[in-house]
């Protein structure tokens, strides 16, 4: 058979080994040279390629499903709306939520949180309420909370980290108090990677009544994420994170907080009956699914849990935890490297600043021998101001990265410091 | 493909490790705040205008080696000058790293090295920082100026 000598002697036909290389193949934009050299692409925090099976999920939706859901009763119709139950149905799977109607999709993380300051939070907090986040977390888990603050006299405030970049849990006891009704914290930060003891804080934060909301965009693509294990009341985040397309998301909520939350945004889907005197709101999911949705993204994304799965999620985290701890290793003993952000529990993120160069340098110099890596403040500038550094240079790792990348990566390093020195 | 020796010239990288003018005026009386916030590149600009000549000029910031080093020689080369002579030197200057250039860089004099920015196009605005904040300490505007 001419087929299988053509498989590389490495490529076992065991389906429970992990090959690296195997899982490269899935990836075309893999393939792409940068300045003439082979892609390496290390900002999968940032934003993750795509698998052809994602691609072709949304090829596929264009071709054979469109047509709008909930509302036809032609043929079309109504296969697009039973795949995009599906969808929800895998999502709910995904994170394990009892049920699917607590999943609720969105342009994304930001979106989600969005939602939850604004129908939830707009509803429960007062004036002189507070709202506690951590000084770890993005733009996307400060704004809206500010908003929301500003507009009903609330008071934002802030569990600081420690110089490893942990959350101070001692502080966080002391922040949560009678007057705390939200708790907004990331699973995972983007900055720094730190993995955040979601577990306890949670427990902690209902003890003292308050609910809690996780921002999961940098943790889903790394962690086996149980929401009812972690115990969270709101769980937002991405797909492009994740290997699955740009602009869908989800938001998943406690069925009988959503229930009892006010509508978001109004329009069509989200209600069961309109008159000019009053309007009734459908049930949940849809009464916060306004409008017609990102029905292709959907499909990508039920694409990429189905990638993530066929995989298994726990081996895709032992890869990448192996790369880490390499590239902790490797980068970190690199003369000049400072790392930001030495957790005991990371995922995924290495977060670096170099003492010749200043990232942007270090960025530029790193694209021409085609390393991408994120330079700056990763849309989280109080982190940045903790560590007293303007910026700092983050790789970032996902199921294609391999130990010849971060190779590439000290070398393209070294190449830095030749410039400057 | 463009060459990073193009981009960080000796003159460049020289300058970024030892700024010239790198110091707060204390007889300012023109000053202005700039920010990249794409990389955290802040600077201040301080002018001692005597009239519409710019009789001493420092600066001082964080930022990359592209920036600092543009800061750096954009006040050698400013001071002295005339609001109006500062502004078409920037003018020059802003061509000269957007590949608008029409082969008049001899008036640049040193500056010149910068034509590598061009090949860089998310450089310009490391490069053209510090000369955004003059622009603006020159109109005598308060408000921080910013690249983005």
């Amino acid at each position: 058979m001419s087929a299988a000598t053509a498989v590389p002697i490495r490529e076992k036909t065991s389906a429970t080994s992990f090959d690296v290389e195997r899982i490269r193949k899935d990836f075309p934009i893999l393939q792409t040279k940068v300045h003439g050299h082979p892609l390496v692409y290390l900002d999968n925090a940032a934003t993750a390629q795509k698998p052809q099976a994602v691609i072709d999920a949304l090829v596929r939706y264009y071709e054979n499903e469109n047509a709008n859901i909930h509302r036809g009763v032609h043929y079309l119709s109504q296969l697009a709306t039973e795949e995009f139950e599906k969808a929800r149905a895998l999502v709910r799977a995904f994170v394990n939520a009892a049920r699917a109607s607590e999943i609720i999709f969105t342009r994304g993380t930001t979106e989600a949180l969005n939602l939850v300051a604004q129908t939830y939070g707009r509803a429960n907090v007062s004036a002189r309420d507070e709202v506690l986040i951590t000084a770890l977390e993005h733009h996307s888990n400060i704004v809206p909370w500010q908003l929301l603050c500003a507009e009903k006299g609330a008071k934002l405030q802030v569990v600081p980290i420690s110089d490893a970049g942990e959350v101070l849990v001692e502080e966080y006891a002391t922040l949560l108090g009678p007057k705390t009704k939200i708790v907004a914290i990331a699973h995972v930060s983007n900055a720094l990677g730190t993995i955040n003891p979601l577990e306890q804080m949670i427990a902690m934060a209902h003890e003292r009544g308050a609910v809690v909301v996780v921002d999961g965009a940098q943790a889903v693509p790394h962690l086996k994420v149980d929401v009812q294990a972690l115990g969270a009341d709101f769980y937002a985040f991405s797909g492009h994170k994740m290997y699955g397309p740009t602009g869908i998301g989800a938001l998943y909520g406690k069925q009988a907080l959503l229930e009892a939350m006010p509508p978001w945004q109004g329009g069509g889907d989200m209600i069961s009956s309109v008159t000019f005197e009053k309007t009734t709101y459908n049930k949940v999911p849809h009464k916060f699914e306004a409008g017609t949705p990102d029905m292709a993204g959907v499909a990508g994304l039920k694409a990429a849990i189905e990638y993530m799965n066929g995989i298994g999620i726990e081996k895709i985290a032992a890869h990448e935890h192996d790369l880490l701890e390499y590239a902790t290793e490797v980068i970190g003993a690199l003369p000049g490297v400072r790392l930001i952000g030495t957790a005991r529990e990371k995922a995924s993120v290495l977060s670096f600043v170099l003492e010749e160069a200043h990232p942007h340098d270090i960025g530029t110099i790193l694209d021409q021998q085609g390393i991408a890596v994120r330079t700056g403040h990763h849309c989280a500038q109080p982190v940045m101001e903790r560590f007293q550094i303007p910026a700092t240079v983050r790789a970032s790792f996902a199921v294609y990265n391999t130990k010849s990348e971060v190779d590439a990566l000290a070398r393209g390093i070294r190449k830095v410091r030749e410039v400057f020195a | 493909m463009p060459e990073l020796r193009d981009l960080y010239q000796e003159v460049i990288l020289e300058h970024s490790k030892a700024p010239r003018n790198y110091k707060a005026l204390a007889g300012a009386n023109h000053k202005a705040e700039g920010y990249n916030p794409l990389c955290g590149d802040r600077f201040t600009v301080y002018l001692e205008m005597d009239g519409d000549r710019i009789r001493e000029i420092g600066f001082q910031g964080a930022g990359c080696a592209i920036s600092k080093a543009s800061a750096s020689m954009m006040t050698q080369s400013v001071k002295g000058k005339t609001k109006e002579e500062a502004e078409k030197i920037f003018h020059r200057f802003h061509e000269l790293v957007t590949g608008h250039s029409h082969g008049d860089e001899a008036e640049l004099g040193k500056l010149a090295v910068f034509s590598g920015v061009s090949e860089f196009p998310v450089r310009v605005k490391c490069a053209t920082l510090a000369w955004h904040t003059l622009e603006a300490a020159l109109e005598g505007k308060q408000e921080k100026v910013s690249t983005e």
